[in-house]
């Protein structure tokens, strides 16, 4: 068992293109705001790319989950290049692949049924919330 | 003889820890959604994550940056990694120029953040207008 930590980060990329970052966004909020609160907590995702102090303690002093709206995979090298260790990183488009009954659409927000999309992935991504919080490195 | 029809950028700082930054992203993709043919974004960490094709956007296209709070990611960003913006927007100084009080949450956004969205699309609109202009 490793050292306990009291936030677990979750970054979703700041995609503005494809539904897949809204989702991605979407379900960093329900962790952040529903499923963990308290826990799981995010940071502007821009402030890493601009060397902001304070955010990249946060991602080099903390376990770190991101979420991605595509290949590009703009969160998980974002962390990566201020010297982030990246302990889970997910593509968005994943949970639409197994609840293929859940088709999320919108670009700028998902509609209703990418909200039950993400609160299905929030879900999933709990676990690791847990694990990593406790110490449990993957 | 061609006619070129100049792309303006909007990048937005699309910022997920404040709602100004959930503001920003609705309002930049308002405003792109509204001008297809004249307006062109990128993801911003993309300067950072993508290659060089990404990194060259601003000297590609005229752009204006759209930040939700005085760090300016964007603007930064922008300048650090690509060139320097045309125009920079801040969405705390748009809401107090129409006397708008920010928004107060992260998502799902709805009637209440309204006019917040159209005055701050409506700002880049004007930006793109003037850098179209003097293009
Ligand atoms: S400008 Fe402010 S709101 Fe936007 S990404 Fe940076 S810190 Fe976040």
């Amino acid at each position: 068992m490793g050292k306990k930590y009291k936030k677990v980060v979750v970054l979703p990329c700041s995609g503005i293109g494809k539904v897949y970052g809204a989702l991605a966004r979407e379900t960093a909020y329900e962790l952040v705001e529903k499923v963990r609160p308290g826990l799981a907590t995010l940071t502007c995702l821009p402030l890493l790319v601009i060397n902001d102090p304070e955010a990249v303690a946060l991602v080099t002093e903390n376990p770190v989950i991101t979420i991605d709206g595509c290949p590009k995979d703009c969160a998980k090298k974002s962390v990566e290049a201020v010297g982030g260790r990246v302990a889970k990183a997910y593509e968005a488009i994943r949970f639409y692949k197994e609840h293929k009954d859940l088709k999320p659409e919108g670009i700028a927000e998902v509609n209703d049924t990418g909200r039950q999309l993400a609160q299905v992935a929030a879900a999933e991504i709990a676990p690791e919330v847990d694990k990593l919080a406790a110490g449990e490195e993957q | 003889m061609d006619i070129q029809v100049q792309k303006v950028g909007i990048v937005s700082c699309s910022g997920e820890e404040i709602p100004e930054g959930t503001l920003c992203r609705l309002a930049c993709r308002q405003a792109l959604d509204e001008r297809p043919g004249e307006t062109v974004t990128i993801c911003l960490p993309l300067f950072i994550a993508g290659g060089e094709e990404e990194r060259t956007f601003a000297q590609n296209y005229p752009t204006i940056t759209v930040d939700g709070c005085d760090k300016m990611c964007a603007a930064k960003a922008t300048e650090m990694l690509s060139g320097k913006p045309s125009k920079s927007l801040s969405i705390p100084e748009i809401l107090k120029k129409h006397g708008l009080t920010p928004p107060t949450k992260l998502r799902h956004f709805g009637p209440e953040e309204d006019a917040a969205v159209k005055a701050v699309a409506a700002e880049i609109a004007q930006a793109v207008d003037k850098v179209l202009e003097e293009a």
